[in-house]
């Protein structure tokens, strides 16, 4: 039986973010990275990272855990 | 074809950016009410009270009428309001020097009473917006600007259980302790909050939501390991578990 | 009726469906007068709150309802409800607040006194506000200005205190009520909490955090207050026309001293009274037509010296200002203040053309 994942993806509003790296944290997949650009608040922000969905050969499932402990509310999460 | 948008900003937060830190709970806790607020349809029926303390500007984040009350006096101000519009949901959203030290009257007056209101405690165990201080649940050893070299038995007392101390209350229905340093935690407040409002919405009586909240400033931690502290050490004191649930219905 | 009661009859006919308090002597029979009167009505809500800061508190959230509210106390009651009374200011929230004053400072006594005059014009709380003060002396006033303190309240957005003394509480004098009014029958306010169905969400607040709004809110504020004193300002004038001598003084004093005044006309004294009926805003405009004829002027009170400040303001050394007075509670008799009033104006000369 092939077992069916979903596909999924995430928008960090860059200027939002504090850098405050929970997202980092939570990720199951370890599929957020911390930006080496400053954002306009003067924090690195967190940013999706797609080179580390193929190094680490996994995707975003969509599953939402970094929006949920993201306390800027600063990602938007998409699923299939 | 574009994937359909699962997480967004829930419609009662108002388009206003967080003046709170990187890592503070506050924000997920606000995040969390206006998501109870949409899912339970009584956003246009919420009046809040908002504390001095951090979320002293809360009234810019929700997008709910709010009226302001002087510090530690949000359950007597909501109890006014309610009184007058029992049928509107009525909150009072505080911080711990707000509830358990200048407002301890009001707070359990309005628990005794009864009052049909729900009341949020965010417990960051010190006083965050003035810089740090001591709180009554800042715990035993715990360095804050008013306890140099720690909270001390001898010097400064122990923390208090306010919680625990609401629910000998015969008014209060359902007071639980919750935390929003992980995922689990965060979905299970989200839980809890909804239940509270439901208390209220069903016309019970006191319902008290208090949440354990990651302070790294104050604190003096990164984010992450705050949310460890919480985990590893201020459960230890406040553990998080329901403190008292007279519901007595599974309906809620 | 007696004097707590009318007050608390006239709330009720004034459309207050809000009263929260807490038991101090002397003005318990106002608290238990309006847990009965609240109770009846289906509209009308009684807490009796667990201190008296908590009261002027649930005072506020009634009011950001909309709701005509009333609390009372006596002096140390009043002194804790001071932050909440500045914040009804900060907010422009409309509410009643009676303080039926005792012996003080502290504890001081039960007995009825006006050391509360500082405290009441005087800000009290902290900021820049003004609280519309009022100073009935009779039964029928008490129940005009009862009402009265209701629509100024709504009209102004302010709170205002109705000042008596444990005496007025507790006199039984007749009284007329006018025709009771229903909230139903006031105008709405636009300002309130109610829940934002179909509207944007309103917030009432007084921290403001940029100094240049809160600059701007507090001479809002002041205009305010210009504006009240110029409408409101009032002080009833007894045998002045002729007067040599005027005796200012309100409330139980002012009664004490119409005797007075009685007693030495009867001799051939010419001294009349000046009874302010607005303590806030004060009655300059009253005081300084006064003074266009009457060059001296005995101030009497029940303390030991707080309007006569507010006279001497007032007068700006265009006449002489007297003081006479008794604090702790005790209450002069007629023929008392009438020897005061003899003494001074012989000693001042007055009787010569």
């Amino acid at each position: 039986m092939i077992k069916k994942s979903r596909r999924g993806r995430i928008v960090i509003d860059r200027d939002l973010c504090k850098g405050c790296y929970l997202c980092v944290s939570v990720c199951p997949y370890h599929l957020i990275k911390i930006s080496d650009a400053l954002n306009e608040k003067g924090y690195y922000p967190a940013e999706f990272s797609d080179t580390a969905q193929v190094s680490n050969n996994s995707e975003c499932t969509g599953c939402a855990a970094c929006a949920l402990i993201c306390p800027d509310v600063a990602i938007e999460v998409y699923r299939e | 074809m574009t994937d359909p948008l699962v997480f967004k900003r829930p419609r009662y937060l108002k388009n206003a950016v967080f003046h709170y830190c990187p890592g503070c709970g506050h924000s997920i806790i606000h995040r969390l009410i206006a998501e109870v607020f949409e899912e339970l349809g009584i956003g246009d029926i919420a009046i809040g009270v908002p504390p001095a303390g951090c979320a002293v500007l809360a009234y810019d984040y929700f997008d709910v009428d709010m009226g302001e009350a002087p510090h530690g006096r949000g359950p007597a101000v909501a109890t006014g309001i309610k009184r007058m519009l029992p049928d509107r949901i009525v909150f009072s959203y505080q911080g711990d020097g707000d509830i358990a030290a200048i407002g301890t009257a009001e707070t359990i007056h309005a628990a005794n009473r009864g009052e049909n209101i729900t009341v949020v405690f965010v417990n960051n165990s010190c006083y965050g917006m003035t810089g740090g201080q001591m709180a009554p649940t800042t715990i035993l050893g715990q360095e804050a600007t008013t306890t140099p070299g720690g909270r001390d038995l001898k010097r400064d007392g122990t923390p208090i259980d306010l919680s625990e101390m609401l629910a000998l209350t015969r008014g209060s229905v359902y007071i639980e302790r919750t935390a929003v340093n992980s995922i689990k935690n965060i979905i299970k407040t989200k839980r809890a909050l909804t239940k509270a409002f439901k208390v209220q919405m069903a016309g019970l009586g006191f319902s008290l939501v208090e949440v354990l909240s990651p302070c790294p400033t104050n604190w003096k931690l990164s984010p992450s390991d705050s949310c460890k502290w919480i985990d590893e050490v201020l459960t230890q004191t406040y553990p998080l578990k329901i403190i008292k649930d007279e519901t007595k219905t599974k309906d809620l | 009726m007696r004097g707590t009661h009318i007050i608390g009859e006239s709330a009720v006919r004034a459309g207050c469906r809000f009263y929260a308090g807490y038991p101090i002597t002397p003005q318990n029979e106002l608290t238990e007068y309006m847990s009965n009167a609240m109770d009846r009505l289906e509209d009308g809500t009684f807490i009796q709150a667990e201190s008296e800061i908590a009261a002027v508190n649930m005072v506020i959230g009634a009011s950001m309802t909309g709701a005509r509210a009333m609390t009372s106390s006596s002096s140390p009651g009043i002194s804790l409800k001071q932050e909440g009374i500045s914040f009804l200011a900060a907010q422009e929230l409309p509410a009643v607040i009676v303080n039926s004053m005792r012996g003080g400072p502290g504890l001081g006594n039960i007995a009825p006194s006006q050391g509360d005059y500082f405290q009441a014009t005087r800000g009290g709380g902290h900021g820049d506000y003004r609280t519309i003060v009022l100073a009935p002396a009779y039964g029928q006033e008490l129940a005009d200005i009862t009402c009265r303190a209701f629509e100024y309240a709504d009209r102004y957005r302010s709170p205002v205190m109705i000042l008596i003394d444990g005496m007025m509480g507790q006199m039984m004098e007749p009284v007329m009520f006018p025709e009771p009014i229903t909230p139903f029958d006031l105008p709405s306010k636009p300002w309130i909490l109610d829940g934002a169905r179909g509207r944007a969400s309103r917030i009432i607040k007084s921290l403001i955090l940029d100094p240049a709004e809160e600059e701007e809110h507090n001479w809002k504020l002041f205009r305010k207050y210009e504006n009240i004193k110029k409408e409101i300002q009032t002080a009833e004038t007894y045998l002045t026309e002729d007067a040599k001598l005027v005796v200012i003084a309100y409330g139980t004093a002012a009664r004490i001293a119409k005797g007075a005044i009685k007693r030495v006309r009867d001799i051939g004294l010419k001294v009349g009274l000046l009874r302010p009926t607005t303590l806030w805003p004060f009655p300059a405009r009253v005081l300084d037509e006064t003074s266009r004829f009457v060059k001296e002027f005995l101030v009497y009170e029940m303390n030991t010296g707080q309007m006569v400040e507010d006279v001497e303001l007032a007068l700006k050394r265009s006449s002489e200002v007297h003081f006479y007075g008794r604090p702790g509670g005790i209450i002069s008799t007629p023929d008392e203040i009438a020897k005061v009033i003899t003494s001074l104006y012989y000693r001042r000369h007055l009787e010569e053309e």
